[in-house]
């Protein structure tokens, strides 16, 4: 059996897919399921190929009701388990991931989102960002992180599965098609190496009994009550919001004078920036915020911004997903919002600058 | 090079576009600078236009496709209709001469169009296996996002080990580099 | 020997008496199941793994690891777990809708790949969780709240085969029977060997049960017993239909 997938720091050139791979690697994951859909299917291209070497394995469900599920299983194992998708496959994600959310299993699961509704296209979109974080017949008691580079899709990715564990939530990395796709650099890295130590599993069936004894744990997501699910929900709320703070994530600029505030996630978020340094550097007063995670919201963040801007300019590629948990996130606020919604499509610097002096 | 230079190549499946595009993006990175790569993936790639959008830069790359190129380059007929979406007027556009029925698709707003006979040469001069990097030969002489030497390690990297069974082959890959710079510098 | 009104070693007390309708095939399975970890000697390695319907009534019925799950998803489940922990003895417990209906496909491949887990599937003839509607088991001619003139089967096709599918897509190793609340020794014995299969890796073991449902039959005692024993088996029929011990011993 080979060492450790990753000696020291590397500074490497490969698509998001393939980033994924090898931090699930470097996160010591154990085992992948999978269920082919475009375009997050490199992932277990490159797991299948890289995981043996480790002694890790991979299990090719029948379709992503399964591979979530047995996702599940090898969680509740006690095992590092994680699984991949996109698009269609997400939708299907939900009922194993609402399973997830009412037993605490703490599942990870990559999205590369692609264009919807449907079928679609097989490309790129931000439209499974409701799904993601409020999905299945349940309250979002998940935690969603949106990446934007391949260093972040590496960073979170291992951070998802101790987040996971850490706090037994379902962990989302919110990728997309373009990230998967591309290439760019990035760094990978040890965890250990850098003084992270990945949270400890633990099976929640299966354990080896202790001194002979055995004690059978059961586990179940149905309850007979109104009231009895009333005071499980009520425990996962106060839990939720309890760790909130400490989970949640985000990165802003030049808000303090801004006039306008640019509000974007993941991949977008890239335009963003190139967006405001640009119109800066042309003297707009102008801002960047971007939510990290998008389950649990940055609200409070968002709301200190919003106070002191005169305009949100929200932009994705959807029909006002992100903007749903703004609106929600900043209720009351007296902040104008302005749209720049382009769903399944690409958004560049370019529009976001013309868009910005349009409302200037 | 404070820009960050948008390449776009387009061609027919075959032509070797994204393995062109994704030579010089290492290329790129393998110096230290940013580049980001990534293809057109529809479902269109069976059978249709295949383009690649590159990007290299000394910061990081905004987002992955961009709206303007500096320089396309397009490489059959539906390539050139397909492309021309990414042009505004400082936009180089390079085409193959020996592609007919275009002359009414080509960009009237480029900056520049450039017709170079790449096809015919790697036809009759060099070899059809080469074309691609005949072409990547007039991408680095267009941008100079990577130097000459710098695009032959890339490639010495990338097919060394076929250069090893046949090293006629190192030097007709060069040459079709430095032909393919060549052409660019004739057509301006 | 099972007549004695004596609790498996596996069940757990705590939960007796168990909450299923009066009259209900589930008991009975279950008591066979538990006396087969109890021979087996295994109740400490077991992965009880239920579905919805009235199979999640068992939830907590065993003193061994059990996990709930969704309505069919009890196989992929418990598939996932063997994968990340093959030192466990995976059992997937469901009923006819989820096996045969919404998990079909879980059941098909998980069967085709040769999972190393245990599948019972209890047969009743309805969906009876719900409120005794069709289900894919229902036979010809059978009332239920969806089928209230009878199952039509130029509307909604025959029964399904199950023990009788899983065999024909299974190759080596795997194990198939069909056995009978009106028969406890058979039906133990079934269960038994299919565990035995798993334990000794050989792969996938499948076992269907014919069980009662009077509740949504509406069937007094007398006839619910005629119903399973009588009914029940002309259509379904009881037996071992692939046993890889056996094939070795030829």
């Amino acid at each position: 059996m080979a060492d450790k997938p990753i000696q020291g720091e590397k500074r490497v050139f490969m698509t998001g897919n393939e980033v994924v791979a090898w931090a699930a690697l470097a996160a010591q994951a154990d085992i992948m399921y999978g269920y082919p859909i475009t375009p997050q299917n490199e992932i277990m291209h490159y797991w299948t190929r890289m995981a043996p070497k480790f002694g890790k394995r991979f299990l090719q469900t029948e379709d992503e009701l399964s591979a979530g599920f047995t996702t599940l299983g090898g969680v509740l194992a006690g095992r590092r388990a994680f699984t991949a998708t996109a698009g269609p496959g997400n939708t299907l994600m939900q009922e194993p991931m609402s399973m997830a959310e009412m037993m605490r299993i703490p599942s990870v699961v990559v999205i590369q989102q692609r264009g919807g509704p449907s079928t679609a296209t097989v490309i790129y979109s931000q439209q499974e960002v409701t799904m993601t974080a409020y999905g299945g017949n349940g309250e979002g008691f998940r935690i969603v992180y949106s990446t934007g580079t391949h260093q972040e899709l590496f960073d979170y990715t291992i951070k998802a599965f101790n987040t996971a564990w850490k706090y037994r939530f379902p962990t989302f990395v919110l990728g997309d098609g373009y990230q998967a796709k591309m290439r760019e650099s990035l760094t990978i890295y040890d965890p250990q190496d850098k003084g992270m130590e990945m949270v400890k599993t633990e099976a929640f069936i299966g354990k080896e009994p202790v001194n002979g004894i055995k004690e059978p744990n059961h586990i179940r997501n149905t309850y007979n009550t109104e009231e009895e699910l009333f005071d499980v929900l009520a425990k996962y709320m106060e839990d939720y919001l309890k760790i909130a703070p400490e989970i949640v994530e985000y990165q802003e600029f030049d808000c303090d004078d801004a006039d306008l505030v640019v509000v974007s996630h993941g991949v977008v978020s890239r335009a963003a920036k190139g967006a405001v340094q640009e119109l800066r550097s042309e003297g707009y007063k102008v801002g960047y915020f971007r939510p990290i995670t998008l389950r649990p919201f940055p609200a409070e963040q968002l709301r200190a911004v919003a106070d002191k801007t005169k305009t949100l300019l929200l932009v994705e590629s959807a029909y006002g997903q992100m903007a749903k948990l703004v609106k929600d996130a900043i209720f009351g606020s007296t902040v104008a919002i302005e749209n720049l919604f382009k769903p399944g499509v690409g958004i560049t610097s370019e529009e976001v600058v013309d868009k910005v002096k349009g409302l200037l | 090079m404070a820009k960050t230079w948008k390449i776009a190549l387009a061609g027919e499946g075959g032509q070797g576009v994204q393995s062109v595009a994704e030579i010089i993006a290492e290329a790129a990175n393998e110096e230290g600078r940013e580049a980001l790569y990534i293809p057109n993936f529809g479902v269109e790639q069976r059978g249709g236009v295949s383009v690649a959008f590159l990007q290299i830069g000394d910061n990081q790359i905004g987002s992955p496709k961009f709206q303007k190129a500096d320089i396309v380059i397009a490489l059959s007929d539906r390539a050139v209709r397909r492309t021309r979406q990414y042009v505004d007027e400082k936009t180089t556009f390079v085409y193959d001469s020996s592609i007919e029925g275009i002359e009414d698709d080509l960009p009237k707003n480029a900056g520049r169009v450039l017709a170079i006979p790449a096809i015919e040469v790697s036809k009759n001069e060099l070899h059809p296996r080469v074309f691609n990097i005949i072409i990547m030969g007039a991408v680095i002489k267009s941008t100079a996002v990577v130097s000459e030497d710098e695009a032959k390690t890339a490639i010495e990297k990338k097919l060394g080990y076929k250069f090893e069974k046949n090293p006629e082959l190192r030097e007709l890959n060069f040459k079709a580099i430095a032909r393919g710079m060549e052409l660019v510098e004739k057509a301006q | 020997m099972t007549s004695i009104p004596q609790m498996p070693k596996s069940w757990r007390l705590e939960t007796k008496p168990h909450k299923f309708c009066p009259g209900c095939g589930h008991g009975l399975v279950l008591k066979a199941l538990g006396e087969a970890i109890d021979e087996l000697g295994i109740q400490d390695k077991v992965i009880f793994g239920c579905d919805i319907g009235c199979s999640l009534l068992a939830w907590d019925f065993f003193n061994v690891d059990t996990v709930q799950t969704h309505h069919g998803r009890t196989t992929p489940v418990v598939t996932g777990v063997k994968r990340a922990n093959p030192d466990t003895i995976c059992i997937a417990y469901m009923g006819d809708g989820g096996g045969y209906a919404i998990g079909s496909q879980h059941l098909v491949n998980a069967a085709a790949r040769n999972e190393r887990i245990t599948a019972i599937l209890v047969n009743n003839c309805n969906y009876a969780m719900t409120g005794g509607q069709m289900a894919p088991t229902t036979l010809p001619g059978m009332k239920t709240e969806t089928s209230p003139y009878g199952r039509d089967i130029k509307e909604a096709g025959y029964p399904t085969q199950g023990p009788e599918m899983v065999a024909a897509i299974t190759r080596d190793g795997s194990y198939v029977a069909r056995g009978t609340i009106a028969n406890l020794k058979q039906l133990k014995g079934y269960f038994k060997k299919a565990l035995e299969n798993q334990m000794a890796g050989n792969g996938f073991s499948f076992v269907e049960a014919l069980a009662s449902c009077p509740t949504n039959w509406r069937t007094n005692a007398k006839d619910t017993w005629n119903f399973v024993e009588k009914e029940m088996p002309k259509y379904f029929k009881v037996g071992e239909i692939k046993n890889p011990a056996e094939k070795e011993g030829e």
